[in-house]
């Protein structure tokens, strides 16, 4: 693309993207590192990750501004316009990513006392795998304006929500089985819903990343492979009663 | 991927029903050796608002121009191709040019009050045209255009002072007033506003809106805000030629033409 005829208005829309890219990172990192601290029961490193989410915070707050002055400076038009208009979308679906992982974070303070069943643990070490990809490839789909790539990052999405899926049986299963699991399996279980809800802000990215490039909206039916929503005890003790036949 | 999907298309549609109101094929034009348009087919549709755009030198006037038959005036003009007006030939060497002026009025990019009253900058063209029956009907029609221009309130005790003595604003509305006194079908606008400040520009903008009720407009704008404000169709030319026209929401949002991306965002051609 050709560069604006006025150089100040280039990089005011250069400083927007590269403080994305910037919080992108940011968020990336925060999200390792909760569930690094998790997985380990470490407390300080939970702290530190609680402590970074306040630069996420004031990064969001200087896109929104920078984005509302130019726009009130420049009255930007098509492309320019869906670019600033998605770096608003972007910025706020990051800062959200931060505060999932600084909740997570909090979360690492009351659970690292109760000894944690390893291969919950494992399942929600690989679904926070699974959402660093997705948010890898996201920003990597947004750095280079790659439509197809976003769309590929927002059908991937299923993956997590069936992983997720999963957690929350195992995590019930778990909790009938012995009520003193129940402070820690509950937690774990709002961790593993807040990695789902990091993907689903992938997924929005992955939609605004489309939307800048193509002026178009994402179709709105995607695969849904989140179905927690639907289960009860006795679909829980169907699938067991399924697993012993 | 189903891309047929317009950007905005729950907003308000353009109709697509509307009625042909000047047609143009081919429309070239020669000032003398130089070409200044290539060949321009172009339809503006009935009571709404047709923007012209694009840099300088594009042939954007010049086309508005031709719609009234403005470049007669200009004795190295030449032009070829055909435009129609409600499926007539305005190019027929039979017809009354001046009864073509009075049914495609022109409001031009400086305000230009005859040095007459204003009650006789709006009266002139009525009189001429001899629209009006007796005195009654030529007072009323000077009270009905002025008000429909948004002037009256402003110039109602003031009717016998000179255009001239009125605001930049006020002497445009004017002008738009004498234009619509002759009840045109269309009306053309060259850069109504650049001569304007922002209040004067907002009020004949709102006076724009209200006049697509009853009037054709074609306007020829440089601010790419005013044509996305004002127009339902935009016409992107661009060295002589029509480079895209389309809906003003999908030219202004998502435009197909390189050319059309690049000069609205304000980009090297």
């Amino acid at each position: 693309m050709a560069s604006h005829i006025v150089s100040s208005y280039e990089d005011e829309l250069k400083f927007i993207v590269r403080r994305i890219s910037e919080m992108g990172g940011q968020a990336e990192r925060m999200l390792e590192q909760a569930v690094t601290a998790l997985v380990r029961g470490d407390t300080a490193l939970a702290q530190s990750v609680i402590a970074d989410d306040v630069i996420l915070d004031a990064a969001q707050r200087e896109v929104d501004e920078k984005a509302i002055m130019t726009i009130g400076k420049r009255q930007p038009m098509a492309i320019d316009l869906r670019e600033i208009v998605g770096a608003i979308r972007i910025s706020s679906d990051l800062e959200r990513i931060g505060d999932l992982a600084k909740n997570i974070a909090k979360r690492v303070l009351a659970v690292h006392n109760h000894a944690q069943p390893n291969q919950l643990v494992r399942g929600i070490e690989h679904l926070s795998e699974l959402a660093v990809d997705q948010l890898k490839d996201v920003l990597d789909a947004y750095g280079a304006r790659d439509h197809e790539r976003a769309i590929t990052v927002r059908d991937n999405d299923e993956e997590i929500d069936a992983v997720y899926t999963s957690i929350f049986r195992e995590l019930l299963t778990y909790m009938m089985e012995d009520p003193r699991n129940i402070t820690s399996c509950t937690h774990l279980l709002f961790s593993a819903k807040n990695i789902e809800r990091i993907g689903d802000h992938a997924t929005n990215i992955a939609e605004t990343i489309f939307y800048i490039k193509t002026g178009q909206e994402m179709e709105a039916d995607r695969p849904k492979k989140d179905r927690s929503a639907t289960v009860t005890q006795k679909s829980l003790e169907e699938a067991a009663e399924g697993t012993a036949g | 991927m189903d891309m047929s999907r317009a950007t905005f298309e729950k907003g308000p549609a353009v109709s697509q029903d509307k009625t042909i109101k000047m047609a143009s094929k081919d429309v070239t034009v020669h000032y003398g050796q130089k070409q200044a348009l290539n060949g321009i087919s172009l339809d503006i549709k009935e009571r709404q608002v047709t923007a012209l755009i694009g840099p300088s030198g594009c042939g954007k006037s010049t086309y508005l121009r031709c719609l009234n038959r403005m470049n007669d005036t200009i004795d190295t003009a030449k032009v070829d191709g055909k435009i129609l007006l409600d499926g007539e030939n305005i190019y027929d060497p039979d017809l009354d040019v001046v009864e073509l002026r009075a049914r495609v009025g022109m409001v031009f990019q400086k305000p230009n009050p005859f040095p007459k009253s204003i009650w006789e900058n709006v009266a002139y063209g009525p009189k001429i045209h001899g629209l009006a029956k007796n005195k009654d009907q030529l007072e009323e029609i000077v009270h009905t255009s002025l008000k429909r221009a948004g002037l009256y309130k402003e110039v109602k005790d003031r009717l016998d002072e000179p255009g001239t003595g009125l605001s930049g604003g006020q002497q445009q509305r004017l002008c738009i007033a004498r234009a619509i006194a002759v009840s045109p079908e269309v009306i053309l606008m060259d850069e109504p506003c650049s001569a304007l400040d922002p209040i004067a520009t907002a009020t004949v903008e709102e006076l724009i809106d209200e006049l697509k009720q009853n009037f054709t407009i074609v306007i020829v704008t440089h601010s790419m805000q005013q044509a996305a404000r004002v127009s339902q169709v935009t016409a992107m030319f661009h060295l002589g030629d029509l480079a895209e026209v389309g809906a003003t929401e999908k030219m202004f949002s998502n435009p197909d033409d390189k050319r059309t991306q690049d000069y609205i965002t304000g980009r090297f051609g």
